[in-house]
């Protein structure tokens, strides 16, 4: 390889390396703040001053405080332990559960797997967010069932990358090695396969926690999600969207809460995705 | 004698969407006794490695039967067919591809004796002894397959085949990979197993090198287009080849 090529690889090695480190900590930060929410809270996010509706955002609010005169940033701060833990607790499902149903499609084969890719034929054929609504609408709303709606729609995408993968594996020689060894099916699936495709898997499971952040707000907008009194940025900016022409900053606090993180989850996954690549790596 | 394999009328049928079917390998019988190194030869492409995957029931049959010392396998599947295993076990054309690349060589080696209940202390000890055996230290058990070259690679193959003390051998080509020098010490280190062993151990051995064959098996059959055309005795077959493509196959060579 000639000169200049290696040193194109490098800075971008290392450039990705400090994006990987910059977002990273974002993420991170992100994620300490849901979990001590209760504690980093200028305010009782849950205590009215009705001496104080409607303030516009100041020194003393900064996000200003809504109609019951609670404090805004109070309540987006504690809104993102429901935001932020429901989505990774939905990712988390949808990947183990469409990782599962690959793996053992891949693996099995014959009817069982044209049985169950015939289904995730048919859920990907719906748009996936209306199909979501009709889903959640039947079971009647309420946080859980949003997460059951939205995992309905996503698993078929996971099951189709871990079953191609394991496609892949199955024709490995290493993989006739360990049968030959003796070793029985979940002995190689947990062993040889899964370690083997889980990094592909993983990088679209990141890719897609900005994602399922922003379709679970949005069913709780639309009503079919974490229900008030709950702190939630999609059904906190459902409540208020009527006062989005008089008192702007009680919408637009949580909604650009939204944005913020979406925007550090989505940029974390492309790092991760350039990271794992290994042509990014210079390998 | 009872011959530790004896296969009939095997046969492979792809069929592709689109496209007609297509028979890799066409009714082939032979047999292969203790002791024995059974040559199978033939071009790229000729079915060699379709024969073998279905002789390990890594690829179902489309007809035909398949029978290791004196037990049909032919239908065996889950609990029969890894006890079959004991006795029949395989070294691979690339060696550095046969080993999980997120686990050692000697997680590799050990597999096999860790499901038939050996402890872990007690495998260590045996894979160490294995490694020995096919001249390498024990030290190589806690490498990665990047870590090793393709030589070393291969003989840790050949130590985890043999880690079961396996009644039939089969090599796909398992020396094609590797350059000349490197091959004949392959070649040697099989020798030397096949003499230690004598009638226990029979090696079917697969190769598109008819001067290899020459040198390393008993017997031979050459495969074309998913047939035997010819078997005999090496030396025979190249001092008299009966028939065209074999012709071809030793003029190539000389
Ligand atoms: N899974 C498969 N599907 C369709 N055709 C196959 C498959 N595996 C092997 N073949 C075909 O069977 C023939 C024999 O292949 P193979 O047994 O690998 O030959 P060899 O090992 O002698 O080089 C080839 O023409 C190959 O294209
Ligand atoms: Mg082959």
């Amino acid at each position: 390889m000639n000169e200049p090529t290696v040193r194109i690889q490098k800075i971008r090695k290392d450039t990705v390396k400090t994006r990987l480190i910059v977002f990273g900590a974002l993420a991170l930060l992100l994620l300490v703040c849901s979990i001590f929410s209760e504690h980093l809270t200028p305010y009782d996010p849950y205590l009215q001053d009705l001496t104080n509706v409607k303030a516009p955002p100041s020194a003393e609010h900064l996000f200003g405080t809504d109609r019951y005169g609670r404090d805004m940033l109070s309540r987006v701060i504690v809104g993102s332990r429901t935001s932020i833990y429901s989505t990774l607790l939905l990712v988390g499902i949808v990947t183990a559960l469409g990782t599962m149903i690959g793996v053992f499609c891949g693996w099995h084969g014959k009817w069982i797997d044209t049985v169950l890719m015939r289904i995730s034929d048919m859920f990907l054929a719906f748009p996936g967010l209306v199909f979501a609504m009709a889903v959640a609408g039947v079971l009647g709303g309420g946080l859980q069932n949003a997460i059951i709606a939205l995992v309905a729609i996503s698993w078929p995408k996971y099951a189709r990358i871990a079953r191609s993968q394991t496609l892949a594996q199955k024709e490995t020689s290493y993989l006739k090695a360990a049968r030959l060894s003796g070793s029985g099916t979940w002995k190689i699936i947990f062993k040889h396969i899964l370690p083997n495709i889980i990094g592909p898997i993983l990088v679209t499971s990141m890719l897609d926690i900005g994602t399922m952040m922003m379709e679970l707000a949005g069913l709780s907008f639309l009503g079919l999600g974490a229900k008030p009194p709950t702190a939630e940025w999609g059904s906190m900016m459902s409540d208020t969207r009527s006062l989005l022409s008089t008192v702007p900053w009680v919408t637009l606090a949580p909604g650009f809460a939204i944005f913020v993180s979406v925007m550090i989850f989505n940029l974390l996954g492309d790092t991760i995705r350039d990271y794992a690549d290994p042509k990014s790596r210079g390998r | 004698m009872e011959p530790i394999l004896k296969v009939e009328n095997l046969t492979r049928v792809f069929t592709r969407k689109g496209q007609p079917d297509f028979t890799a390998v066409d009714h082939i019988g032979f047999e292969l006794y203790p002791g024995e190194c059974l040559g199978l030869i033939g071009e790229s492409g000729s079915g060699k490695t379709t024969v073998v995957n279905m002789i390990t029931r890594l690829l179902d049959a489309t007809e035909g039967s398949i029978v290791l010392d004196g037990e049909d396998i032919t239908q065996m599947s889950g609990k029969e067919l890894r006890r079959a295993y004991r006795k029949m076990q395989m070294v691979f054309q690339t060696p550095t591809d046969s080993f999980d690349p997120r686990c050692t060589l000697g997680d590799g080696i050990g597999e096999s004796l860790r499901n038939l209940g050996m402890s872990r202390a007690e495998t260590k000890q045996e894979v160490a002894r294995l490694l020995t055996e096919c001249g390498l230290t024990p030290e190589f058990a806690d490498r990665y397959p990047h870590q090793v070259s393709g030589g070393q690679c291969q003989r840790a193959s050949i130590a985890r085949a043999l880690a079961v003390k396996p009644k039939l051998l089969i090599c796909d080509e398992a020396t094609s990979s590797l350059d000349v020098t490197i091959q004949k010490e392959i070649i040697a280190l099989l020798n030397e197993l096949r003499w230690q062993r004598g009638a226990k151990l029979s090696i079917l051995f697969i190769c598109h090198d008819i001067a290899l064959v020459q040198q390393f098996c008993n017997r031979v059959l050459v495969l074309y287009k998913g047939r035997i055309v010819e078997q005999g005795v090496p030396d025979e077959i190249i001092r008299n080849p009966k028939d065209a493509y074999t012709k071809r196959l030793i003029e190539s060579v000389l």
